[in-house]
């Protein structure tokens, strides 16, 4: 039987979507083993994100204020408190999770599965699937700590939907940590973007070194993108080159993305480029080389100058 | 200023795809594949040179840069270990271990034993291992130290004592840019190698380092010579009194499975749009 706690990650005040993937893990987790699930709402806002993240079956919301700018340090010791009466702590394999549930771990001496794909629970026994080397192989991991801190793949785990009933509130004691006083949070630049977040669209729409400038990310691709309603990528070289921001890199460094239809546009398919999309369930490669790596996992491979084919492509689709 | 960078082989990554299974499952091997220096490492060790050189001068120093590999003690892991060196590192330091018996736990154990001893100022570690792709270790050394940890950081600059850095990281949503007081845990994003991303007080604030777009800078023939001479200290996880009990068993390893069905090569857009709404019902 495993008591579990999600560790919500908020961002201006709201849970993000993230949370709710590790909500779903979270389910699985405590479903499987006959235990139950709590979620702490930590952070700037925590009050009003614990009571909308009271809709989704948790025995109780555990909330944290913490004013300020994330820092792992500022966080690590409170989140570890709390966890103290869990048996597993989950959360998101984004870029907070990844930063902050180390760091808890190692406080509590508890073993870390990071970026998982997959929850076992055979006969009450957890153990995790993870994929490795860039994707390339995938391992079951068993933790033998007495608590376990596990972060989850956002493509792997659906968005976990409002089951209603409110679960009960609680505050808990924000805990302090000599470490917090070593780093200073001077602000955060947050990416702002109308289209739907690259971690969870049904469509993206990637683009790679061959765009050549921002302009023609902007002239070429951004017409298609919108025309689908989808999310915009791009491989390291467009990010690297300064075409688009770095948030938008797919790949083992950028974010793993697992959409309905993921089209790959001036992108050679480098294995680390692989790794970030290979999971979507189709995937078309628009390329002027048909011998490009990104072959082996197109669905369908337009061969093709882009500068020709995405305007003709994006004009078909206004036309559907 | 004195800093540590941990660097670890790994299985070419670049063949990832020719890994293999055991036949019990229980191992990966990598037959055939040549060990490399972590590509992630790679980057921070730029991220240290830079940080400890007066990039106006050739090859002037303004602090130490000590290597700590911990891994299998035979001639790749030396190679590896030279490579750093050939690159501009001082010294190297190769804690003996079978990569089977470690996990992020363990490493970051062995770490804080090596940090005890050498007192740098600064630890810069690769996000994640190309195998493991964990994104473990730096965090739980950092805690373990009592130290802050700067994840993902894409600009670094330090004030001219070297005790205070301003730093940017990547986040999943944008930017964040903090100040930190030394001595501290680094873990570097991709753009680390941009030209203006690291800033250390003395190299002049004009200065242009090269455009890397795949890894940190290549070794210089004299480097190559010299690194030849350079100490690597052998040094065995009993010595720093590390505890070795595992936290993590992987039970089983697979290839995923490959991608089912074949590459429909299409005419024109039109074709393309065709497919996808009446065949693969996507759009
Ligand atoms: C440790 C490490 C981590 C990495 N992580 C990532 C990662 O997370 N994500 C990532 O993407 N990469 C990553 N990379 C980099 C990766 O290896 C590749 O360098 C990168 O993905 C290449 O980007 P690209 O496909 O846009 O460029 P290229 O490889 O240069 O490919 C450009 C493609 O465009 C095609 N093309 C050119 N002109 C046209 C045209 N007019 N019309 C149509 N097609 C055209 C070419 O045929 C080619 O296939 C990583 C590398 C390392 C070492």
């Amino acid at each position: 039987m495993a008591n579990v706690l999600v560790v919500a990650e908020l961002l201006e005040g709201k849970a993000r979507k993230t949370t709710l993937c590790a909500v779903t893990a979270a389910k699985q987790i405590a479903e499987g083993t006959g235990g139950s699930f709590d979620i702490l709402s930590i952070g700037e806002g925590a009050g009003a994100a614990a009571d909308e993240l009271a809709g989704y079956g948790a025995g109780k919301v555990l909330k944290a204020e913490i004013a300020g700018g994330y820092t792992c340090e500022k966080y690590a010791a409170t989140v570890a408190e709390a966890g103290k009466g869990y048996d597993v702590l989950v959360a998101c394999a984004s870029a907070y999770g990844k930063d902050l549930l180390p760091r808890v771990a190692a406080k509590l001496d508890a073993g870390v599965a990071s970026d998982i794909s997959a929850v076992h629970t055979d006969g009450g026994k957890l153990s995790y699937t993870r994929p490795m080397y860039a994707g390339n192989v995938s391992g079951t991991v068993e933790i033998l700590t007495d608590k376990q801190v596990v972060t989850v793949r956002q493509s792997e785990f659906d968005v976990a939907e409002a089951s209603g009933g409110a679960s009960a509130a609680e505050d808990i004691a924000v805990q302090s940590d000599p470490v917090a006083d070593k780093v200073e949070f001077l602000g955060v630049e947050v990416v702002k973007s109308e289209r739907p977040d690259l971690g969870d669209a049904d469509v993206v729409v990637a683009g790679g070194r061959a765009l050549k400038s921002a302009e023609n990310f902007t002239s070429v691709i951004e017409p298609l993108v919108d025309a689908l309603g989808a999310a915009m990528g791009a491989s390291r070289a467009a990010c690297d080159a300064g075409y688009v921001s770095p948030e938008l890199q797919v790949g083992q460094t950028g974010k793993v993305v697992a959409p309905k239809l993921y089209i790959a546009i001036g992108i050679s398919g480098a294995i680390q480029h692989l790794a970030g999309m290979k999971g979507s369930k189709t995937i078309v490669a628009i390329n002027k080389d048909k011998e490009a790596p990104i072959a082996q996992v197109a669905d369908y491979f337009l061969v093709s100058d882009l500068f020709d084919a995405v305007p003709a492509l994006t004009d078909a689709v206004k036309k559907l | 200023m004195k800093i540590l960078v941990s660097i670890k082989r790994v299985a070419d990554p670049d063949n990832a795809g020719k890994l293999k299974v055991s036949a019990d499952g229980k191992a990966v091997t990598s037959e055939g594949l040549e060990w490399k220096m972590n590509p992630f490492d790679d980057w921070s060790l730029e991220a240290a040179l830079r940080l400890t050189e007066n990039a106006a001068e050739k090859n002037a120093r303004v602090g130490e840069v000590v290597l700590v590999s911990i891994g299998p003690n035979d001639a790749d892991t030396q190679r590896i270990i030279r490579e750093g060196l050939a690159k501009g590192a001082e010294r190297g330091i190769l804690v003996e271990a079978d990569e089977a018996t470690l996990d992020a736990g363990i490493v970051s154990s062995i770490l804080k034993a090596i940090v005890d001893k050498e007192s740098p100022d600064l630890v810069v570690m690769g996000k994640q291992a190309a195998d493991g792709d964990s994104n473990v270790a730096g965090t739980e050394l950092a805690e373990k130290l009592a130290w802050p940890i700067i994840n993902s950081a894409m600009k670094i600059k330090t004030a001219d004592d070297g005790k205070t850095l301003d730093v940017q990281r990547e986040l999943d949503t944008g930017v964040a840019t903090l100040k930190v007081t030394g001595p501290a845990v680094v873990t570097t994003s991709d753009r680390i190698l941009h030209p203006e991303s690291v800033k250390n007080g003395v190299t002049p604030d004009d200065h242009q380092y090269a455009k890397l777009e795949v890894g940190g800078r290549y070794a210089s023939l004299k480097g190559i010579m010299q690194a030849k001479k350079k100490p690597i200290d052998q040094v065995s996880i009993g010595d720093l009194g590390v505890d070795t009990a595992k936290a993590l068993n992987y039970t089983k390893f697979e290839l995923p499975p490959a991608r089912s069905g074949e590459t429909t090569f299409v005419e024109d857009a039109a074709d393309l749009v065709d497919k996808l709404h009446n065949i693969a019902k996507v759009i």
